[in-house]
């Protein structure tokens, strides 16, 4: 699945069908800090993404970078 | 996962209270902790004329749209700062959000009114850029609330931005501001009164909200917040939440209930006032915080030397003395 994270903004791709909480554990991102967007829809912590999702990790703290560490310190792939 | 009102699919899960909502519960939701953060405190009448700070952001307009679905007569207020690309997105978010709506918004540029903007305060002043952000946003509040003729100022502040401030404040012990940090600010001669119906909301609802009332907002950050300290007790706060939801608002709320009498209060707050010899704004020193800090970014000489002193005049029109609302959120966030 495509990942697009924001501020800065950055796209990776993940691999394999995972839940929303799953996905945002390997990110290293506190679910209660984002809004994790599909198909201009919320999804909660226990929908399940799939490898066609495409998914936006917004954070919402003012000003904040969304408690997000850099991608690919956990083995995801950066895209762009 | 089931709305806990109507039991349909839900799409927000607010942990704090066991609770998860569909779209339609989670806005009803939304506007019930307004209306009850409103009631509490006897934050607006009926007939009041609101002024909300709108910085383009999920929090301020946000809290216009609740107020104005809620059947509140709410005008904004924004305030260009100048920051490039970053303001002009905000500023065109912004009329764009009151056109659609057919509200009432009131613009004024930092630069043409007080010749100078952020970047450049940043850069001269000796306050970071994120206090005289604040201490700006504060003062031409206030003062554009008087000039217009308005009840009340309405904020965004949510409960994230209020536990973190609290956090910040009884960290370095500054009592005065602990006084102060209060979701209602009563009226005093020279300033008006201050609300912050958001309170009881946390940040991720607040951004719920936004989202799912279709409104477009900066999700970008402000390019000058980087270092900003707000960030850093927002962050030891989610740490603490995610252990334990609810520990923001038990934190916040619990210190407005049961603290923040201790620290004062509105008691503290009755020092004496005198007119800001440069602007006529109550403050409680020779010059008002605004003053000081524009005639420094300015390199210019503020007033005659203390043994000239005039005699304050009346308050005039002028605002709020700056001081007295420091100690809140002066960045992005702010409004």
């Amino acid at each position: 699945m495509k990942v697009k994270l924001r501020n800065p903004d950055r796209e990776i791709q993940v691999t394999g069908s995972r839940r929303v909480r799953d996905l945002l554990s390997e990110l290293g991102i506190d679910p209660d800090t984002v809004l994790v967007i599909r198909e201009r829809a919320l999804v909660t912590r226990e929908e399940r993404l799939d490898d066609a999702d495409e998914i936006e990790v917004r954070p919402v703290i003012s000003g904040g970078s969304g408690g997000l560490h850099p991608p690919g310190r956990l083995g995801l792939g950066i895209v762009k | 996962m089931k709305c806990k009102r109507c039991r349909m699919p839900a799409v927000v899960e607010v942990r704090r209270h066991n609770a998860a909502f569909c779209s339609d519960c989670f806005v009803h939701h939304v506007h019930e902790q307004v209306k009850r953060a409103i009631r509490a405190y006897d934050m607006i009448g009926a007939e009041d004329r609101i002024l909300v700070c709108v910085s383009g952001g999920k929090d301020s307009l946000g809290l216009w749209d609740a107020l104005l679905e809620l059947g509140y007569r709410a005008s904004g207020l924004y305030l260009g700062l100048g920051i490039g690309e970053y303001s002009d997105r905000s500023g065109h978010i912004t009329r764009t959000f009151a056109r659609e709506r057919g509200a009432e918004l009131i613009e004024v540029d930092l630069r043409r009114e007080y010749g100078f903007d952020i970047p450049t305060a940043g850069k001269k002043g000796s306050r970071s850029t994120c206090a005289v952000c604040g201490l700006s946003k504060r003062y031409v509040f206030n003062r554009a609330a008087l000039d217009h003729g308005f009840d009340v100022v309405a904020t965004g502040h949510n409960l994230d931005d209020e536990a973190a401030t609290l956090l910040g404040n009884t960290l370095r012990w500054q009592t005065e501001y602990i006084a102060r940090q209060r979701p209602a600010l009563p009226e005093r001669e020279g300033m008006v009164k201050k609300v912050k119906p958001l309170h009881r909301l946390s940040e991720l609802e607040t951004a719920s909200y936004a989202f799912l009332r279709g409104i477009d907002y900066v999700v970008e950050e402000c390019p000058l917040v980087a270092g900003n300290t707000q960030l850093r007790y927002k962050e030891a706060m989610n740490a603490l939440e995610s252990r334990s939801p609810g520990t923001k608002a038990q934190f916040f709320l619990g210190f407005v209930e049961k603290a923040a009498p201790i620290f004062g209060g509105e008691d503290r707050e009755a020092g004496a006032l005198t007119a800001c010899e440069r602007c006529g704004q109550p403050t409680t020193g020779r010059f008002c915080a605004f003053c000081r800090a524009r005639a420094q970014i300015l390199g210019e000489r503020l007033g005659s030397p203390p043994g000239d002193r005039q005699v304050a005049g009346e308050l005039s029109e002028e605002v709020m003395p700056a001081e007295l609302y420091a100690g809140t959120p002066g960045g992005p966030g702010d409004g």
